[in-house]
């Protein structure tokens, strides 16, 4: 695994926790749940090596 | 909100469900394996990463099985699986592994080409995971691959592809396409280093025939044919016209071009001194005007918008209701190369390439691709390989 690819899992997982904290914060709106949920999709699959 | 913690709970539950139900099947494709039983013709199995080792452990290293002959002669290399969603090459190889013996000469055959492209698909397109090929004892299953190899083995891609090392400019997604990266470098990005491996086998044994099996659209001019450079023009013309006389199908000559780079039809003969030649079985599956891509149009390749465009005479391959079954595509595939080695054999008699036990087209549309599949349950558990 070459230097950049290595960079964009350590990004893919710092989104991952800053959407997940933020998901645990929101208090207000149930569509940015949702939104956030969708976002995080494809990026857990790239982190777990899925898709 | 009302009801946060339990909101967000159900919310969370109905993701993962989403998520695990979608991405498990992604995942079980990713590792599911296709046994192969090697034959009394295969004396020994190397590895692409023993001619660049830098690709040992990768998910790009791959089976070479070797077929030796009791009497020496020429050497031809038969490569599957460089588009894993054109399988009909890859089940040519494997009939080739698991029934040919060869009484002159040595084969080197690679049925998955690029592993990573196989072990992925294209969900988005509808295209199915697996398709089953029914044989005398069961069916035996296949991974469906795409034609790339995946972003999570080679990432990122260039803005543009620049061709090493003719510096043509190409697709950026053709930097992940074993058909765009001859002749490779060592220490260039993993698709460039699996067809600079395939380079160094082919010129460290001195191979005499490369042949690398594909299939491609009914609607694609370069379909059903034989894609041959200059120096296999000749050897090419000669397959073409005897296996129209003898086995009556059509399989018609297109030239290499000289500036489209990176293919191996191009570039095994320029890089080598070996007869570069690529087959095209037409392959409804991956025309755009189809129904749904389901298994049965991977294996039958019939749809009723392509015999439409047909009877309109839009497709460059005939075409009626019977389609383009898989047979018929393998049995293609494994007529022509016998005789481009037939050809090659008479034309340079010293490096003669002979093999027997490898059925023709007539033999395969009788009897079906699966005939000649050996099941893996009887056969001594050494002598299993995992594609």
């Amino acid at each position: 695994m070459n230097i950049i690819m290595i960079l964009y899992y350590l990004i893919t997982a710092y989104l991952v926790f800053i959407l997940g904290w933020n998901f645990i914060r929101e208090k207000k709106s149930v569509n940015n749940l949702i939104l956030m949920l969708l976002v995080l999709t494809p990026l857990i699959l790239r982190l777990l090596r899925v898709k | 909100m009302k009801n946060e913690k339990r909101t967000k709970i159900i919310l969370g539950i109905i993701f993962a469900a989403l998520l695990i139900t979608g991405g498990l099947p992604l995942w079980k494709h990713h590792h599911f394996r296709t046994p192969v039983v090697a034959g009394p013709g295969v004396t020994r199995v190397i590895h692409l990463s023993d001619f660049l080792p830098s690709l040992k452990g990768t998910v790009a290293d791959t089976d070479v099985f070797v077929l030796e002959g009791r009497e020496p002669g020429g050497k031809a290399l038969v490569m599957a699986g460089t588009h894993p969603n054109e399988p009909a090459g890859e089940l040519s190889a494997i009939i080739i592994i698991e029934n040919a013996i060869v009484e002159k000469g040595t084969l080197f055959v690679i049925p998955t080409f690029n592993v990573s492209a196989s072990r992925e698909t294209k969900p988005g397109d509808g295209y199915p995971l697996y398709f089953d090929i029914p044989t005398p004892w069961g069916a035996k299953r296949f991974r469906m691959g795409n034609r790339d190899a995946s972003p999570l083995e080679q990432w990122p891609d260039p803005d543009v592809y620049i061709h090493y090392p003719e510096k043509q400019l190409l697709s950026f997604l053709d930097i992940r396409n074993t058909n765009r990266t001859w002749p490779g470098r060592p220490n260039g990005l993993l698709m460039e280093r699996v067809t600079f491996a395939a380079m160094e086998l082919i010129r460290k044994n001195a191979v005499d025939v490369a042949v690398d099996m594909h299939g491609a659209e009914t609607m694609f001019p370069v379909t059903n044919c034989i894609v041959a450079p200059e120096k296999s023009a000749k050897i090419a013309a000669m397959v073409s016209m005897t296996v129209k006389a003898m086995e009556g199908f059509d399989n018609h000559v297109e030239p290499s071009p000289e500036n489209f780079r990176g293919l191996s039809h191009r570039e095994i003969g320029d890089y080598s001194d070996a007869l570069p030649f690529l087959l095209e079985a037409p392959l409804p599956f991956l025309d755009q005007p189809t129904g749904p891509k389901t298994e049965k149009l991977m294996l039958d390749g019939k749809d009723p918008f392509l015999l439409s465009l047909s009877r309109k005479k839009k497709l460059f391959v005939s075409y009626d209701e019977n389609g383009w079954p898989m047979d018929k595509r393998v049995g293609q595939h494994t007529s022509v190369l016998l005789e481009i080695f037939r050809q090659y054999s008479k034309k340079f008699p010293e490096k003669a390439i002979r093999l027997s036990g490898v059925p023709r087209y007539a033999e395969i549309v009788k009897n079906g691709v699966g005939s000649w599949f050996h099941d893996p349950a009887k056969a001594d558990p050494k002598s299993i390989y995992e594609e």
